[in-house]
């Protein structure tokens, strides 16, 4: 099993997250300018500020060539995670629902934020039960999700809302405390916390290694053995 | 530059919206003595030469604002 994690000119965090995918699989750096994902069996959209986020964060990206082939690969029902500004990325390109907006409070947020599992039934979340509480850290400017009200409405009813912030705890005034939503086949994941920078207990939490766990199992189950 | 016009588009937040940066604008104002202001939305402007103005409004749909977030204007300024 395979990671490819995608970097773009503007991307940070895109070497915490190939490291974190090593922990759980192999794992390669594909460079925005590829246009072919060299056999990875899981694509990770890192946070950062790709192409400068000019005009609106994660506005360019989606047009660079590497986008070309991970919407064909997302289509073709592969496991594609965007975090942050990878979140952004996808919404911009159509592959999720929504957008992202300014923080409410308009600044810069950077703590440790509880998070509820409130669908464990996706290639995301299956190493989680329902409920349980993952501990991650929140870094980010435009982090406020939104959709219109029935798209939210059809969001919550057809399980597509991975994560929510624990009550009291959202830290950008998104929507119905969303933190992470899926496409409708649940193939397509984008969150604005940070699963890569919790993965070791030295930085206070591992949770984040569950999004990584559960992609692994989600791609080996679908592998004969 | 002969051939070209000058198109300007005036990106804001979609009505409804919340805008923190016009809420927060509108709450300087009074404070520098302009009382009653209202409404205070805080947009973006795009000012580009293009051969004719035909096409602006799909450069607005694909890229130039995000339709689920954003009004547009298109201003053609000169010609």
């Amino acid at each position: 099993m395979k990671f490819g994690v995608i970097r773009f000119p503007g991307s940070c965090d895109e070497v915490d997250a190939f490291q974190a995918c090593e922990r759980f699989a192999d794992a390669e750096l594909l460079w925005h300018g590829d246009r072919d994902l060299r056999g990875a069996d899981a694509i990770v959209i890192p946070g950062g500020f790709s192409y400068g986020d000019y005009l609106r964060a994660g506005a360019i990206a989606r047009f660079s060539p590497v986008m070309e082939a991970v919407r064909e690969f997302a289509l073709g029902g592969g496991p594609v995670l965007g975090i942050c500004n990878g979140f952004q990325v996808l919404c911009e390109a159509g592959l999720l629902p929504g957008a992202l907006l300014p923080n409410v409070g308009l600044k810069f947020v950077c703590r440790q934020v509880e998070l509820v599992v409130e669908n464990p039934n996706t290639p995301f979340t299956r190493a989680s039960d329902e409920g349980e509480i993952l501990s991650i850290p929140v870094k980010h400017t435009t982090g406020r999700y939104y959709a219109p009200e029935a798209a939210l409405d059809e969001l919550d009813a057809d399980g597509h809302v991975l994560l929510r912030y624990a009550e009291g705890q959202n830290p950008n005034g998104s929507a119905r405390d969303i933190a992470g939503v899926a496409n409708s086949q649940k193939n397509v994941f984008g969150l604005m916390p940070h699963p890569e920078h919790a993965v070791d207990e030295l930085t206070g939490s591992a949770d984040g290694g569950q999004l990584f766990k559960s992609l692994v199992s989600h791609v080996g189950a679908l592998t004969p053995a | 530059m002969r051939g070209f016009l000058k198109a300007r588009v005036l990106i804001r937040p979609k009505e409804g919206i919340l805008d923190p940066q016009g809420q927060t604008v509108e709450r300087a104002l009074p404070a520098l003595g302009f009382k009653g202001v209202k409404d205070v939305r805080v947009g973006r402007m795009v000012e580009l030469d293009v051969p004719d103005s035909s096409r602006i409004g799909e450069m607005c749909e694909k890229l130039l604002a995000n339709p689920l977030i954003e009004d547009y204007e298109i201003l053609v300024v000169e010609k």
